[in-house]
């Protein structure tokens, strides 16, 4: 049995020896001694059969074989986003996100010893009141959604009010993470529909009211259209309702800022900023707020101070928001962030830099725009709406989606998301996503392979 | 402390990448432009756009390089030093894990990828879920949450579905007065109000109190087994009963699973819930503060309520097919996006795999091993610093400051400033809150009897120092990039970003 290692694992170093010595020490005669509080018949005669006990070089190959078996971006030329995108992560993130002094250590309780972590929540709450344009940023939480739902208890403690108006165009799992939670505290979700790919500029209106406590929006939208969000936010101010954008931070390179446009809280997903597809995760989720707010964000805040001599340095602040002081007065129940993850985002944003982000960005536009248009030629597809767009649209086919999807996968394509589940109303439609990694030449073949396939489709 | 005395990282004023910012430096280089370049204001209409850059750094790639190795020295990691940082479950993270999370297969796996072409990613989490529901004794698992506290959030749910599906309004959560600060949060989060119960002198739960608090307005008691004071609760059972009897949930807060993976069963204890913390007992790095998950367990009166999507298996001609089930009426929803944080799957299956049933229960052991031999070596130290229960540990203990901030005038604080002197992090200090002056002591099973010797050593000197000189241990520390830092003006007026003005 490779497991026969004596008493031990590979990652353990207590030897048979060092073991006889300790259990002395401590007046045991064998290992049970020391689990004798557990009452007997809890005590399990074997461990459960979970198997183990692999050498190194097995590990690898078993995972590896599992790896194998999925279909990843590296495989297939992928136009899949709904949420999450494949940017490229340039190296020098690896490099520093792999290190041990960032990998390793656990939240700075001790600051003097956690400067490095501190300095880059600092550096990266920075880099968030910079893209949103609102002043205060927390180090980071789970993901886009669970932000969203976090910003909508923010609302709630803010002026205690019973309803959250969410717009239609949010991605569906943050409206679905923002139904679970409000369930626990007790408000409901009204739901806004769209006209022509962005929200109803007047149902929206009639939604909002004097029990509304926070107005949901995403900028842009889960269809890829970029919203005009100041009569949303006009209509949701005439009630002091909170609002809260959902926005990609890439695209924040180009549009009007939360801040800019009023808004209370601004949310969203960071895996766009350095982070991988990681099959959906860890990623992080990043939240933004006016200044007014700041004693009732969630999660870490790092704030600059000096030490006794003097110097610069960070610590984790405004702690008596948090669970551990406040316990069940607290403004949440999440104690730790993301912070490798928003390291990876800040990092991606120092290589990617003021003027980068904004190329990259314009890039971006262009060749979603292009794309869209090449589409549109498709014989057999059409645009779901004709709103500005950034990275994402929306297109409807006019034969069924999943054989299309499979004629495509079997020739190296994944042409997007499927729309169905989530926003029937569209019938068969598909939600393509262009990042910079997809050139001119990438468009042009899936709009060849998708004409082909619809054809193949309506011969069938 | 005369400037020469300063280590070389002190003497470095620290600056941020901003302050590194030069314009006209970069490092990206954007592909060339191959579509026709039509004026962007005809894509996005200028009223829509915004008109000052955020002001990001502009840095070449050496720089960005030199920067952040340089202050990622002003870190104490797991890596450099005995971490006894009580409930983090502060383990060696293997490196074969980050290599395996980096393959193409799971890097780059999109998490909208139909499951049919995502089946190696489903298959692991499926072994995962099953490994983690042996460990618990508990048949349903659900990977979703991404921490321990959003495992809590969505077990309070459940908690919550389950009782509302019977018609049964509840209005009360219990939680020890030793829980986690997290538990009470959460409860408030879900629509709860907290009801705290009371420690016995031995340090499990009073029963007497429970049972004065267990009624039918109590939906759930939350605990933690071993408990924050790292014991465990021989009358668990009982208290199942107890809780049971008034129909009310179990809920297992598993921050302390690594004293008995394979040793005992929390849903044979008679939990109905567990949450399990990746980043701890199957060591997902911790990463100075995240990513971690905090899958649950439950058992079958919870299942039909778990979050959606929920794994499945079947059998097609002989092999098994995984696929994602959205279709559950009962459902509480989700807690986040897509199917959770698989990359830390990855690394807790890899750890799995490496250990198996009998190499987690050596863990275990060897855990619970370390932690007694050190509470041992430091009942040598002297009165000043006694345990605060005399009796087995289970994976972690707690030592009480107390009489040496009486005897010696050095508060668990300067102890614990004093130890980053000697190159070891300081345990959790001030938690729980029950015991005066409280140090939290988890050795883990990865560190060597040499460093827990180390550990003892390095505690009887602090002691003997503050004797000698407790003003000097006050001060401390010395040798850090910084010294005490001053966290009361930071909170009265937070600077929270970087000032460009």
């Amino acid at each position: 049995m490779s497991h026969a290692r004596g008493s031990g694992t590979r990652y353990t170093s207590v030897t048979d020896d060092d073991r006889r010595d300790m259990l002395e020490a401590v007046g045991a005669s064998g290992i049970l001694d020391l689990f004798e509080d557990i009452p007997a018949e809890l005590l399990l005669d074997a461990p459960p059969e979970i198997e183990g006990g692999l050498s190194e070089h097995e590990v690898y190959e078993r995972i590896r074989a599992l790896a194998e078996r999925n279909v990843s971006a590296e495989d297939e030329m992928s136009f899949l986003g709904a949420g999450m995108y494949d940017h490229y992560v340039p190296a020098i993130v690896d490099a520093i996100i792999g290190r041990s002094e960032f990998l390793t250590p656990y939240t700075p309780y001790q600051p003097e010893v956690s400067q490095g972590g501190l300095q880059v929540m600092f550096e990266y709450q920075t880099a968030i009141t910079e893209l949103t344009g609102l002043p205060v940023s927390n180090a980071s939480l789970y993901d886009g959604p669970s932000a969203v739902a976090a910003a909508g208890y923010l609302a709630r403690l803010v002026n205690g009010r019973p309803e959250v108006v969410s717009s239609r165009g949010v991605h569906p799992h943050s409206r679905a993470t923002l139904v679970t939670q409000s369930h626990g505290y007790g408000s409901s979700v009204i739901e806004v529909p769209l006209v022509d790919g962005v929200t109803d500029p007047e149902a929206f209106a009639t939604a909002v009211g004097p029990s509304t406590s926070a107005v949901v929006v995403q900028q842009p939208n889960f269809l890829g259209a970029i919203e005009d969000l100041e009569p949303l936010i006009s209509a949701a101010r005439e009630h002091d309702a909170l609002v809260i954008v959902s926005c990609d931070p890439l695209a924040l390179a180009l549009l009007r800022t939360p801040g800019e446009l009023g808004a209370d809280v601004a949310v969203g997903e960071g895996q766009a900023l350095g982070n991988r597809l990681d099959y959906g995760g860890p990623s992080f989720g990043f939240i933004a707020s006016r200044q007014e707010h700041i004693r009732r964000m969630p999660g870490r805040i790092a704030g600059e101070t000096v030490d006794r001599d003097g110097r610069r340095g960070w610590v984790l602040t405004l702690q008596t928001r948090e669970q551990h002081i406040r316990r069940e007065k607290a403004t949440s129940n999440i104690c730790t962030a993301q912070v490798l993850n928003a390291l990876a985002g800040m990092v991606y944003l120092a290589w990617l830099g003021r003027r980068g982000i904004v190329d990259l960005a314009e890039l971006i536009v262009r060749r979603a725009d292009y794309a869209r248009q090449t589409l549109a030629a498709v014989d057999g597809v059409r645009t779901i709406h004709e709103q500005p767009i950034f990275r994402e649209f929306a297109i409807g086919l006019d034969v069924p989606v999943g054989p299309v999807v499979d004629r495509l996968a079997r020739r190296g394509v994944n042409p997007g998301y499927r729309l169905g589940r989530d926003y029937p109303e569209f019938g068969e439609a598909l939600l393509v996503a262009i990042t910079e990694r997809r050139s001119k030449q990438d468009i042009d073949r899936l709009a060849a392979e998708l004409g082909a396939a619809i054809a193949a489709e309506v011969a069938a | 402390m005369s400037a020469a005395d300063r280590t070389a990282q002190q003497r470095e004023r620290a600056t941020t990448i901003y302050e590194r910012s030069k314009p006209g430096r970069r490092a990206f280089a954007a592909p060339a432009l191959d579509v026709p370049e039509r004026p962007l204001d005809d894509l996005i209409p200028p009223g829509l756009r915004r008109h000052v850059s955020a002001r990001l750094p502009e840095i070449a790639e050496p720089e960005i390089a030199r920067h952040y190795n340089r202050i990622s020295r002003r870190n104490f990691d797991l890596d450099s030093g005995f971490y006894p940082l009580g409930s983090c479950t502060m383990k060696h993270n293997p490196r074969l894990h980050e290599r395996l999370a980096a393959l193409p297969g799971n890097a780059r796996l999109h998490p909208a990828q139909d499951p049919s072409r995502a089946q190696g990613a489903l298959e692991l989490m499926w072994h995962l879920s099953e490994a983690l529901g042996a460990l618990a004794g508990l048949p349903h698992v659900c990977l979703q949450p991404s921490a321990g506290s959003h495992g809590e959030l969505a077990g309070v749910l459940l908690t919550r579905a389950y009782h509302t599906d019977r018609g049964d309004r509840r209005t009360k959560v219990l939680a020890p007065d030793t829980a986690h600060g997290t538990n009470p949060a959460t409860v408030t989060m879900a629509g709860y109000e907290v009801v705290s119960v009371g420690t016995d002198a031995n340090g499990g739960v009073d029963l007497d109190d429970l049972r004065a608090k267990a009624t039918d307005e109590v939906a759930c008691l939350m605990l933690t087994n071993p408990n924050t004071l790292g014991l465990f609760d021989s009358n668990i059972r009982e208290i199942a009963g107890i809780v049971h009897d008034v129909g009310a949930t179990l809920y297992y807060d598993g921050a302390n699973l690594n004293a008995i993976m394979g040793i005992s069963r929390p849903g044979d204890m008679g939990f109905d819930i567990v949450h399990f913390n990746l980043h701890k007992s199957f060591t997902q790095p911790h990463g100075g503060g995240g990513p971690g998950a905090g899958p649950i367990a439950v058992s079958e009166r919870i299942a039909p309520y778990l979050p959606v999507p929920v794994l499945t298996r079947r059998e097609q001609g002989g092999e098994a097919v995984f696929d994602l089930d959205y279709d559950r009426p009962k459902s509480i929803g989700r807690l986040r996006g897509f199917q959770g944080n698989y990359g830390v799957f990855v690394r807790s299956y890899a750890y799995i795999l490496s250990l198996g049933g009998q190499g987690l229960r050596a863990a275990s052991e060897t855990a619970v091993l370390n932690a007694n031999y050190l509470m041992a070596r430091l009942r040598e130290v002297g009165e000043h610093l006694p345990a605060a229960f005399a009796r087995r540990c289970m994976h972690e203990f707690v030592l009480s400051g107390g009489p040496m901030k009486e005897a010696l005038g050095v508060r668990t604080t300067d102890l614990a400033k004093r130890l980053l002197d000697y190159g070891v992090h300081p345990p959790t200090v001030y938690f729980p809150l029950l015991v005066e002056e409280a140090l939290l002591v988890e050795p883990t099973e990865t560190e060597t009897r040499e460093t827990l010797d180390m550990f003892a050593d390095a505690i009887a000197e602090i002691l003997q120092e503050a004797e000698r000189d407790p003003q000097m241990v006050r001060d401390a520390p010395f040798t850090t990039p910084v010294r005490r830092l001053d966290e009361a003006t930071a909170s009265r007026n937070p600077v929270v970003r970087y000032d460009f003005e």
